[in-house]
């Protein structure tokens, strides 16, 4: 069906088309007339954000946690530039963006225009795929192709570049269609590398599940055949930052995060299996340590979506390109169909060994004296909240590491976090994109004071839309993992890893309208972060914490997984000249 | 490559020996790269390189399909047979890339490129280019009292092999087009 409308008119059409109820953008002389087509419906809630790369995070925090794609609407120029750390968080995390920018008219670009930028040269390394659409007629086709590029295959961030002729020229609007596009990447895998697949987990005597965030993007149906499966076969599971939540951290088979800082458990198991069964993650650097010594005795199968991560970094014995999801489904209908065995025996024995390696307790802390540490924080909050219908943001920083230690994910799509890229900044914007995905729910976003005013004027966009998000930060005054590293391997030299001339956090939430707590006195803690949950609007949470704790444990640059260190390790010289060139 | 530190067949029970075993000689492979003949398509691959840090030793690019929209991307990289791996599949991630054939495993094909040579000189070094050029099969395209410029097609080698001998013979200037390759037969 074609309809006669303006450019700007068609964005929004397509819009809703594609079932989007919810933008998030900051307005410019270049995209004025979509954000007047905006304003002349009903469909459609724009929110407002503060910057634009708070946009981009709060689209990514809810896209992350609806399993739909954000949408997010800037100008040219600077709105454009702003929205690159965004595309790039999203790009290395595999999040479903769409960005539209506003473009100088067609007849300007290359002058030099006011608020010119090359928005789909600058963008093009950090996005899946862009388009600069220079016909009103082109435009509808394009808009719908871009959310089944996002959402097709290994997803990512994709932008839409419209000068601001074409959103005032008329042209035919489309309705979607299915995609008749080239681009339609395989999803149902290889039945022959299934079957080997299954074949080596009938043999295997130490089996390992490592997962990743593959597995939350191929949405729910994934988790749970996840779930199936490991606790048919009873083999140990370990997941990546990004896979936390697909299984449930209180099931009977998991064994933690693992990577530099994960449990000491699941590094010890990753570096023992026989048999890695990799399904969703990407062998990221901080999961594998140094990749000699990485997980040297097993036969490691890799299930992917995207053929480039297949020895990319590690060669795999037993690729499977597909979807996580069809991909297990037709890994348990071949187990199955052949007898459901595994070697139980041998397994058992792996268990026992798994088990001596839970008995060393690496998460264990001591909470003494007057001063909270952030793990006990972080133990505080999640016995508080985890009966909550609970979504987790992070910043990106120890406290984020802290986080993904002591919180427990039961489900899917409960756990934003900027884990490839490491952005400061991601998590206050994505807290907010959560909560207007989940206006009923609780949204922690833990923060480091740092990270949490690289972004803090997004408390003005919480406040404006009535948005209670908890921002409880950790707050020692230091770029603590910035710090740590310095103690470690730069001779305790703090080089501006000090957070000189920070704001009184509770009058700054106070300037806005928004309720400040400050807690310093670990016998308070409780009682302040109920009053955090109890209010009904959003909470900076200030807790003075412990200023020169470390995050243990710790894989140290350059070292394999079973080199870690532990909590009260001495740490002099545990980085040799090799592993300080790592980042 | 190297500083992967991979070290070779470090598991008994590894199967490495059942995939292609990658092994750290830099090989020369030459890419057909069929591509959505779209605005940026060439800018997407050459940021792919310069991004990733892979080679080009050479690339030639021309709509083949005006119809269909396709050009033909010829590339031709360097690399350790896990980064040609690599390579592969990070162009095949592209969206606008149909397809990705490495000619130099997918059976014979044929390299040809074409230079032009701009010689300068004047008695016996003059004649020699000359009889080198018709040894060769290249065309005298343009000719002044003191000059030629030679056309030559053929595989890059026999192009280098007659820049070297032109070179004591009063080579001043040099275009190349790059490699264009097919593979052989049906």
């Amino acid at each position: 069906m074609t309809r006669q409308m303006t450019g700007a008119e068609m964005v929004v059409q397509a819009l809703i088309d594609q079932g989007v109820d919810t933008i998030f953008g900051y307005p410019g002389g270049a995209v004025l007339p979509i954000y007047d087509a905006i304003f002349q419906q009903n469909h459609i809630k724009h929110v407002l954000v503060r910057h634009e790369q708070g946009a981009v995070h709060a689209a990514e925090g809810y896209a992350r946690s609806t399993n739909k794609p954000g949408v997010c609407l800037v100008t040219s120029g600077p709105g454009a530039t702003n929205a690159v750390t965004g595309l790039t968080d999203a790009l290395l995390d595999s999040i479903p963006i769409i960005v539209l920018t506003g473009q100088v008219p067609t007849f300007m670009i290359g002058t030099d225009a006011f608020q010119e930028a090359d928005t789909v040269g600058i963008t093009r390394p950090c996005t899946k795929h862009n388009w600069l659409v220079k016909e009103t007629n082109a435009l509808s086709s394009v808009l719908h192709e871009a959310f089944h590029v996002a959402t097709s295959g290994r997803p990512g961030p994709v932008l839409i570049d419209i000068p601001k002729d074409v959103q005032f020229a008329s042209g035919n609007y489309n309705a979607p269609q299915p995609s008749t596009s080239h681009y339609q990447p395989t999803v149902k895998g290889d039945i022959t590398s299934i079957t080997e697949l299954v074949e080596a987990m009938e043999k295997a005597e130490r089996p390992l599940f490592y997962t990743g965030g593959g597995v939350i993007n191929s949405g729910p149906a994934a988790s749970q055949l996840l779930r199936e499966l490991v606790g048919a076969t009873n083999f140990p599971i370990t997941s990546t930052l990004m896979g936390l939540g697909a299984y449930p951290a209180s099931g009977d088979n998991w064994l933690g995060m693992l990577g530099m800082h994960g449990l000491y458990e699941a590094n010890m198991a990753m570096h023992g299996c026989d048999l890695m069964i990799n399904i969703g993650a990407r062998f990221d650097d901080r999961i594998t340590g140094v990749i000699s010594e990485f997980s040297p005795n097993s036969t490691k199968a890799q299930i992917d979506i995207d053929p480039s991560s297949i020895n990319k970094v590690i060669r795999v014995d037993i690729p499977i390109v597909g979807d996580v999801g069809h991909v297990l489904e037709d890994l348990m209908k071949v187990w199955k169909s052949r007898g459901r065995k595994t070697n139980s025996a041998a397994v058992g024995n792996w268990w026992s060994q798994i088990k001596e390696w839970q008995a060393i307790e690496c998460l264990k802390f001591t909470q003494q004296g007057k001063v909270i540490k952030p793990q006990y924080a972080l133990s505080r909050l999640e016995a508080l909240t985890k009966n909550h219908d609970r979504y987790i943001t992070t910043e990106v920083g120890q406290h984020q590491m802290w986080a993904a230690q002591y919180l427990g994910f039961e489900d899917p799509n409960r756990w934003m976090t900027s884990g490839g890229l490491g952005t400061m900044g991601y998590g206050f914007p994505a807290s907010i994109g959560v909560q207007m995905g989940h206006p009923e729910s609780l949204v922690i976003n833990v923060a480091g004071e740092a990270s949490w005013l690289m972004n803090m004027q997004e408390l003005g966009t919480a406040m404006q839309y009535n948005l209670p998000v908890k921002q409880f930060i950790l707050n020692n005054e230091r770029l603590g993992m910035v710090r740590q590293w310095q103690e470690l391997l730069h001779g305790e030299r703090y080089s501006s890893s000090w957070s000189e001339s920070l704001p009184d956090f509770v009058k700054l939430a106070e300037a806005f309208g928004a309720k400040g707590i400050l807690c310093s006195d670990p016998d308070d803690l409780d009682e302040a972060i109920m009053e955090m949950l109890n209010h009904d609007g959003p909470v900076l949470f200030d807790c003075l914490v412990e200023k020169h704790e470390n995050c243990f444990p710790m894989i140290p640059s350059g070292k394999a997984h079973n080199e870690m260190l532990l909590g009260d390790a001495d740490t002099q010289g545990a980085i040799d000249a090799k592993g300080s060139v790592l980042v | 490559m190297s500083d992967l530190n991979l070290k070779k067949g470090t598991s008994a029970k590894s199967a490495y020996n059942l995939r292609p075993n990658f092994s750290d000689i830099v090989e020369r492979h030459t890419l057909a790269v069929m591509v959505e003949n779209e605005p940026g398509v060439l800018a997407r691959v050459i940021g792919l390189f310069a991004g990733r840090g892979y080679n080009i030793e050479s690339l030639t690019v021309a709509e083949i399909d005006h119809e269909g929209k396709l050009s033909r991307i010829t590339i031709v990289t360097t690399g350790t047979p896990q980064a040609i791996e690599q390579i592969k599949a990070q162009l095949g991630r592209i969206v606008t890339v149909h397809d990705v054939h490495d000619l130099t495993v997918e059976g014979p094909s044929v390299e040809r490129e074409l230079a032009i040579f701009k010689v300068v000189g004047d008695g016996d070094k003059r004649v020699e280019a000359l009889r080198l050029a018709d040894i060769f099969r290249a065309n005298v395209v343009d000719s002044t009292l003191k000059s030629f410029v030679f056309e030559i097609t053929g595989a890059p080698e026999k192009i280098d092999a007659f820049a070297d001998l032109m070179r004591p013979l009063g080579l001043v200037e040099v275009a190349r087009t790059g490699v264009a390759a097919l593979s052989r037969g049906i």
